[in-house]
Formats: C-alpha cells, structure tokens, sequence
C-alpha cells in the first residue's frame, strides 16, 4: 500500500489581526483530508468557509496552527514541490507572453527544452497560435488556459485547483472541466479541487468532500462519486445516479449553506 | 476659409507648429528696436535688454552650431552629466529600492532617515559636492544623482510592496528560488514602477547637471549661460535656455521610445482583451 498523495492530518488554521492580537479568527479546525495517489477529490462547502485556506496549506503557502501535512508519506516542509498551484484570480505574470507563462517554471528549474515543450502543452490547451500574446491580450477563459499549461506542464503528481473555472461563462467553462478531466485520466494525478458548485464536484471527482460553514469550518460529509468514466460533464449531468447524488448531497450542505449565509448577513 | 484651417486632428502639427511661429514673432515685434513705439519702458532698447530678440537668439544659436560650431563640448559635458547622474541614480534606486522593500527590519530602521533626506532640498548639497569632488563633472553627476535617486528609490520601493501576491505565490509553487523570485517577479514588478517616474527622474538629471554648472564650472550648457549672464548677454542666456529645452525634449522623446519597447506587456487603454 502506498502512502496518499496529500494526508492532511487534524489541521486546524487561525488567523491572528496584525494590528489588534486579540482578535483571532479559526478559519478551518480539526480537518482530516486524505487524497490517493491518481485520486480526483473536490471540496465543497459555502462561501467564506476557508477552502481556500485549506488548499494554501496543502500546497505549503500557508503553515497550519495545528495538525500535520504529509505529502507521499513525507512531512511537509516548506513550499510543496510535488504539486502544481492554479489559482482562483489571475496568477500569470503580465510581463511574459503566454509561451514565457508556461515555460517560467521550467526556466526556474533549468530544464534545457523548455520551449519545446511548453510550446507542446500551449497546443494541448488549444493557444498554439497564442504564444507570443501578453496575458492581457488574452481573453479569460484563454488565460485560464495558459494557467493550466503553466501548472501542468511541470507534470506534477499532485493538482491543487482553486475554483480554477469560476470566472468563466458556462460554455468555456465546460469545455475547460473536460479538458481537465481528459488531461488528468491521461496522467492519472491526486487532484484536489475545491469549488462552490456542487454540480461541478460531483461531474469531476472521484470523491467529494464537504465542509461546515466558517469560522471553524471542518469536514462534514464524505461521499464516493460512482459515476462512471470517461465523463462528460454536460451529460454526465442528465443520469439519474448524478441526480440522486446531488440530492444526497445538497441535504448535508444546505444546512451550512443558509447558515454561512445568516452569517454574512448579520457581520 | 474657415472651414479648412480649423483645429482638428490632421492638421494639428501646423497648428502646433504655428502657434510657435506666431510666439516668436509676437516676441520679435514686440522686442525689436524701432519696430513700434515703446508702450511699458522709457525708450525702445530696453526690452531688447530685457528680453532679447528672436533673430539674435537664432544667429547666436546657428552660430553655436553651424559657424563656430563650439557648442558640442559643452552639449556633450552636460549630455554625460545628466546620462551619467541618471543611469548611477537609478541604478542605486533600483538596489536600496528592492533591497529595503524586501528586508522590513532594515527598512524600519532606515525609514526616518530616508523621509529626512528627501525632504531636504538637495539642490543646497551642490556647494558640498563642488568642494568633494572639485569642479569637474563629478560633482554634478552627484548633484544629479540625489535628485533622481529618491524618485526611483520610491517608485521601486512601492512597485515591490504592490507585486500581486497571487502572482507571486504562483511564482513560488512553479518553483522559483528566493533570487528568481527577485529577477522574474520582484523586478519586472517594480520597473513598471520606475518607467513611469522615468520621464521626472531623467529631467532631474537634467536639472542636476545644469544647475551644478550654472553654480560652478568651465564647461556645459549652464556654464554658457553664466557667462552671458555675467555680461548681461540676454541674447545668448536666451539662446541656452532654448537649446536646453529642446535637448530636454529629445531627452523625453528618447525615454518614451524606451518605454515603448520595454513596456509593451502593458495593456493600454482601448486594447485590453484585445483578441
């Protein structure tokens, strides 16, 4: 048995205010998160809940309060090498074209062909003409894209996406998950998505995870998607297994969801 | 008639141009001796005294350039000055810049003294540096050096501090080392920064190189006019200020060129999301 791609073990993370220490807020407590090897878990819970906090730990941006990071078995020290970030805002860097986007961390590693292929992966996301386009000549569905070339092309072992597709209209938006989806059952990487949309989750993953509302959000229910593969999303959508499944889990979630929500009315 | 010559996009150079011809024949009328009766002095050379006239502003021009042609030494004393002081500004702007914006502790210490030295008004340093490092270019690079070294040094130090931070945690997960970070984030970040004090910090250079010759020198353009001026030459005081100001234009028109080609990641208005 191999050790998961991503145990996250007891985490719990608190935000102490710069100015006044008194103030403190708990955005996640008592998290235990597993993600196998070649393992597609979403996560999903209500706004504000703190899932990208959880996401900033696994990828070792974010130290935890508590509780431990293991990544392969090993403890986590420092920035996560193994895996490959794509944010939720733009994360490009404006001053390189689309081609220098991809090859930036190829470059930082010193591999010699990184041209050739990050120019390959601009094809596989379909901007093989786009190389030399600054980030702000793209539109941003295509800078999503060129995020997703930048991450992948260093063919990490495991994917860690932040509401990758949020921004996007709902066409792009479905072309861009089964493109994820095609890429990722070729590589057959730990992914770890988290997402607001429930719709989204279930079409994706393997497993989908849900979280409390915040502060102090942790795990409340862990449900194994058996929806069967290859997927198209849109379709996927139709099945009668996919409809149950949402309802099974929209009744844990809508709890959290109104009480988020309450939350951020009286703040 | 009317029709044809009114202000409008394709003939706006004539108009520009125009409105410097009209300028300086309003100038010229209004100094020449003779021409019309004298209004506000006492008798018509005063205001050629005063103010000099055009035609002998171009002659002595055409003279520094075309006739003599004795002029270059002096351009090209202040030319370096003014590239040299620039260039050592930025440079050592850039440096601090990164170097303060990146260690908080060394910039919380240093901050009194830094808000100190710029309020200062560092064109009284000039006497100093003339007496350090003698009459020389040297003490007028130095002059100009304090000038654009606080523009930049701001510029870069406010560029590092707002480096997006999603950007830069991207940076950091593709791999990027500490020293990366500084050359494919920090910098680019910061030199956005700097390009757009760029035009401020090269006219202070500018200023740094004449008026340390205008204080004390044996060449340059600002010696020039200390000399006219010595000699209540307005003509020829008139005459350098008007090769100034068009190499100070040259100078700006060379630096947006610059910015042209180093800056064109940026999105301009009116072509963002362009496909």
């Amino acid at each position: 048995m191999t050790a998961p791609a991503l145990q996250l073990d007891n985490v719990a993370c608190t935000f102490v205010s710069k100015d006044d220490p008194s103030q403190r807020y708990t955005a996640v407590r008592e998290v235990a998160l597993t993600v196998g090897a070649g393992e597609f878990v979403s996560v999903v819970g209500p706004t504000g809940c703190g899932k990208s906090t959880l996401l900033n730990v696994a990828a070792g941006l974010l130290q935890p309060s508590t509780g431990s990071v293991k990544v392969f078995g090993e403890p986590l020290v420092g920035i996560n090498a193994r895996a490959g970030y794509m944010f939720q805002s733009e994360s490009l860097m404006p001053w390189r074209t689309a081609l220098q986007n991809v090859m930036a961390g190829l470059e930082f590693r010193g591999v010699t062909d990184a041209r050739e292929q990050a120019e390959e992966w601009l094809k596989r996301v379909g901007l093989g003409g786009f190389g030399n386009r600054y980030p702000h000549q793209l539109s941003g569905g295509m800078r999503k894209r060129v995020s997703l070339a930048q991450t992948l092309v260093l063919d990490p072992d495991i994917i860690l996406m932040d509401e990758p597709f949020s921004a996007l209209d709902i066409q792009t938006r479905q072309l861009m998950e089964n493109e994820v989806l095609a890429l990722w059952s070729a590589k057959k990487k730990a992914v770890l998505f988290i997402t607001h949309d429930l719709d989204e989750a279930i079409a994706m993953s393997d497993r989908v995870v849900c979280l409390s509302a915040g502060p102090g959000a942790r795990p409340i229910g862990e449900f194994a998607i058996d929806l069967p593969r290859p997927r198209d999303v849109a379709e996927v959508r139709v099945m009668p297994r996919f409809v149950e499944l949402h309802q099974a889990i929209w009744s844990v979630l809508r709890d959290e969801v109104l009480k988020g929500y309450q939350q951020q009315l009286a703040a | 008639m009317w029709k044809f010559i009114k202000p409008r996009q394709s003939n706006l150079l004539a108009w520009q141009v125009g409105l410097l011809v009209a300028i300086f024949v309003l100038w010229h009328v209004a100094t020449k001796p003779g021409l019309i009766p004298p209004i506000v002095f006492e008798n018509d050379q005063q205001a050629a005294f005063f103010f000099g006239e055009p035609l002998k502003i171009f002659g002595r021009v055409w003279a520094w350039f075309v006739t003599n042609a004795d002029i270059y030494q002096h351009l090209w004393v202040t030319l370096l000055e003014t590239v040299l002081a620039f260039g050592i500004g930025t440079g050592l702007g850039l440096g601090c810049g990164l170097w303060l914006a990146l260690s908080p502790m060394a910039a919380a210490i240093c901050d009194p003294y830094i808000k100190a030295l710029n309020s200062m008004p560092r064109v009284i340093l000039a006497p100093i540096f003339a007496v350090w490092f003698g009459l020389g270019i040297a003490s007028k690079v130095a002059l100009g050096v304090t000038l654009v070294f606080f523009i930049v040094f701001f510029n870069v130090y406010q560029g590092v501090k707002e480096v997006s931070p999603v950007v830069l945690a991207n940076a950091r997960m593709l791999g990027a080392s500490q020293k990366q970070l500084l050359r494919h984030v920090y910098l680019p970040s910061a030199t956005s920064w700097v390009f757009s004090s760029l035009h401020t910090s090269v006219g202070l250079a500018f200023v740094g190189a004449v008026v340390g010759e205008y204080l004390g020198s044996s060449r340059g353009v600002g010696y020039l006019i200390l000399q006219a001026e010595g000699s209540f030459d307005i003509n020829t005081v008139m005459a350098g200020i008007l090769v100034l100001t068009v190499f100070a234009l040259a100078l700006d028109a060379g630096v947006g060129k610059l910015e042209k080609r180093l800056m064109k990641w940026q999105p301009k208005s009116g072509e963002t999301e362009k496909l």
